[in-house]
């Protein structure tokens, strides 16, 4: 589903290189479940952005549901479907039912599978009661919901989410990760995932990507992740242990001791 | 003090979007500067200007734009009102007209160095426009610049705080708009227009903003005049504005804010 | 390309729909754009209330020129004037969820907030124009030149927009940059560009052809000599220069789209 092989991507900025991704290859086969996780600034987003075809990378092969995002993003838009946490894809004055109007139109979602999944989608995220609502007044989890519910009306094989539950509470939180569980167990939808909330990690993933000064860190399941660390640990030691391992130590003399990353292959 | 320096520095943070602004003006200068000069070509003394004057007025009017805020706008009040804010800046101590127009005037002192300078070289090294004659006319006019800019706010203020009545302000943004920019002499030297619209316009508030300082700096009126005229409409949209500011305060201590 | 214009007609009559619903507001804007845009006329009429003759036109010629740039401009700024909001589209992270979608990037920055008002301003430079049709004597065998001159300006207008918007690709901080290529071109083609120095006809004939807009062609359709001795054929070029126009939009276009670095997180 997703290929990518060395990929790359710099921004110059006031003049100088900066490599936000670098040489960056992984695989995730249809149906997998993966969280991607990683520090702040790592890499995650703008990874997530070349997959998505919105950044075009500078190096390295990518090949997402069969396309080159980059050369055919209308082609790759069709066939998945994408969720930002901290933006929204719906559109801002009208109400829920409106966007999702609009959303089938550009997806060239025909009436009658519209209606099916509509319904399927307004009874599993409890959408019914806020379709007639302008998203800019939906709370936070009310429109995550209608997020996801839009991201998936043209029913793609993969979606990919950034940051999906950051600001929600529990119970909405709890709700959105029992959907997105349901949705990759039932109907096969490859899902790939960005989150500091490692509940996400350990409720959902099987596989665990970890990004790292723009390189990858770890790749591997979950189980995995818990091995590197001796003893009774919980995720969080794991992943705490690892992003500081690969921080730069001050007191050896290389700059950055290269992090040889446990990579293992799921 | 601290609040003009305040609107100067916060206004510096955008000095990219200001030289935007005086490229465009100075584009926009070039443009009317060529239509003057056909015009006075066929009518040369027009209005009592020469060509000289002509040409220079309309890249004073264009260095005017950035620093009298021609287009309207320029104040966060409507948007504090529609939020709720503005009470907080009526609790304040300080009135609220003092606060905005302390902001104001820093905002303006930025854009001068910023958006008037530029066009002014660029109409002095295109069209050759001369600088102004004599002693008494480089000190009356930065005291002219002065005297727009209050004009300038005093009235963006009054049309800042109709938003405290009117829930939809663009109507009221549009005709001010019209206002600016036609009876200030920005579109037109108002010495041109005819009859008696020529009259009304040169007598209006707006002629304080551009044509006057204008007038000013070429020369073309008696000094003492244009300043007291300034001056005159300075106090009344200050004192109306005022007025309107302890109107607003009531209005919002009877709503409960 | 019927897929990008459907699409374009379905985003442009959400926005109707959603501006439809707030009909005070709409009319007032609507009233709003014509009165502006009635500044533009007033200092024309100012003008000519002192001279009878500008840059050797006289009113109902320069009404004509104005007529057709100004239908020109203002149907291009209604369809596509938007594309200037880009350079707000890439600082709040909205371009991001457009290039998710799988629709034409210009179409749907084109369309969004799609502000039918405007339909005022189109109104107005129509009604221009008519009056200085009406009031001037143009042989019949050259009015198939209007049309002609219409179209192909609202095409080099689109393109500047364009342009201006793929400058914002760099530059996200200055969208008064390209409005001073958009604006400035219709305040240049205002009037007839008699009034302007040599050098910077030439510069809107060959570099930035604004010059096929109104003035050669309308040369052709008033009959008038060049004053500069430009070639005749000039006067038939305006849909090659259209096409060469757009050309270097599109091109500077996805060349934007190529750079964009996308912001924050």
């Amino acid at each position: 589903m997703i290929e990518a092989e060395g990929l790359g991507r710099t921004f110059k900025v006031r003049g100088s290189l900066v490599h936000a991704v670098r040489d960056l290859s992984f695989t995730v086969e249809a149906g997998e479940f993966v969280g991607c996780l990683g520090p702040n600034g790592a890499g995650k987003s703008t990874t997530i952005k070349m997959l998505t075809g919105i950044l075009a990378p500078t190096t390295g092969r990518l090949r997402v549901a069969g396309f080159d995002p980059t050369r055919r993003r209308t082609a790759l838009a069709r066939r998945i479907g994408v969720v930002f946490g901290q933006r929204t894809t719906l559109w801002w004055d009208l109400p829920l039912k409106d966007s999702f109007e609009l959303v089938r139109l550009l997806y060239k979602v025909d009436r009658v599978t519209f209606r099916r999944r509509l319904d399927e989608l307004c009874e599993v995220l409890d959408l019914s009661h806020f379709l007639r609502t302008p998203v800019r007044q939906l709370s936070l989890g009310q429109r995550m919901r209608g997020e996801v519910a839009a991201a998936l009306l043209h029913d793609p094989p993969l979606l990919i989410l950034d940051e999906p539950t950051i600001g929600l509470d529990v119970v909405s939180k709890a709700g959105v990760r029992d959907f997105l569980g349901a949705l990759n167990a039932e109907r096969g939808t490859t899902v790939l995932l960005t989150t500091h909330d490692l509940g996400d990690v350990e409720r959902l993933c099987r596989r665990v990507v970890l990004i790292d000064h723009g390189r990858l860190a770890f790749d591997g399941t979950v189980t995995q992740l818990r091995a590197l660390v001796p003893g009774e640990v919980t995720i969080e030691d794991a992943v705490a242990r690892l992003y500081l391992s690969s921080r730069p130590d001050p007191r050896t003399r290389h700059p950055r001791p290269a992090p040889d990353p446990p990579s293992v292959t799921a | 003090m601290r609040l003009i320096r305040y609107g100067f520095r916060r206004h510096a943070t955008y000095w990219a979007a200001a030289l935007a602004g005086a490229f465009t003006n100075t584009v926009f200068g070039i443009l009317q500067a060529y239509v003057l000069i056909a015009l006075w070509s066929t009518r040369p003394g027009l209005g009592g200007y020469d060509l000289a004057d002509a040409v220079t007025f309309c890249f004073l009017a264009q260095a005017y734009i950035g620093p009298m805020q021609v287009f309207g706008g320029g104040l966060d009040l409507p948007e504090r009102v529609r939020s709720g804010d503005v009470a907080l800046d009526l609790a304040r101590p300080a009135s609220l007209q003092l606060w905005y127009l302390s902001e104001d005037l820093g905002r303006a002192a930025y854009l001068v160095i910023a958006r008037s300078v530029p066009p002014t070289l660029v109409g002095a090294l295109v069209f050759g426009i001369a600088p102004p004659a004599g002693p008494g006319t480089w000190a009356a006019f930065p005291v002219s610049v002065a005297l727009a800019v209050l004009v300038s706010f005093g009235w963006r203020y009054l049309v800042a705080l109709a938003s405290f009545w009117v829930l939809d302000d663009r109507g009221l943004a549009i005709v001010s708009l019209i206002m600016t920019t036609f009876f200030s002499g920005l579109m037109l030297p108002l010495v041109i227009f005819p009859g008696w619209l020529g009259e009304l316009a040169r007598a209006l508030p707006w002629a304080a903003m551009v044509q006057v300082p204008a007038d000013v700096y070429l020369g073309t009126t008696s000094i003492g005049g244009a300043l007291a005229f300034q001056a005159f409409w300075a106090l009344v949209l200050l004192g109306l504005g005022a007025f309107v500011t302890a109107a607003a305060r009531r209005k919002l201590v009877i709503q409960g804010g | 390309m019927s897929a990008v214009l459907r699409t374009y007609v379905l985003l442009v009559w959400t926005w109707t729909r959603a501006a439809a619903q707030y009909p005070v507001s709409f009319a007032l804007m609507a009233a709003g754009v014509v009165v502006t845009g009635g500044l533009d006329i007033a200092v024309i009429w100012v003008i000519f209330s002192n001279t009878t003759t500008l840059g050797g036109f006289t009113l109902d010629e320069v009404m004509f020129l104005h007529g057709t740039a100004f239908l020109s401009f203002t149907v291009a700024d209604l369809l596509f004037g938007n594309v200037d909001r880009i350079g707000r589209h890439i600082k709040a992270g909205t371009l991001d969820v457009m290039l998710i979608r799988p629709a034409s990037l210009f179409v749907q920055v084109a369309a969004d907030r799609f502000a039918p008002h405007r339909v005022g301003r189109v109104i107005q430079a129509a009604a221009v124009l008519s009056v200085g049709l009406a009031r001037l004597d143009v042989p019949a065998g050259r009015t198939w030149m209007i049309p002609v001159m219409v179209v192909s300006g609202i095409v080099i207008f689109t393109a500047l927009w364009a342009l201006g918007g793929a400058v914002q690709f760099l530059l996200t901080e200055a969208p008064e940059l390209a409005n001073s290529l958009t604006y400035g071109g219709a305040t240049l083609t205002q009037y007839p560009l008699s009034v302007y120095g040599d050098r910077l006809v030439i510069g809107v004939t060959f570099v930035v052809p604004l010059a096929f807009v109104n003035w050669q062609p309308g040369l052709y359709v008033l009959g008038r000599p060049d004053p500069l001795g430009l070639p005749y054929v000039l006067r038939f070029l305006s849909p090659a220069a259209a096409l060469v126009t757009a050309l270097a939009a599109a091109l500077a276009w996805r060349a934007g789209i190529r750079r964009y670095r996308s912001t924050g997180s």
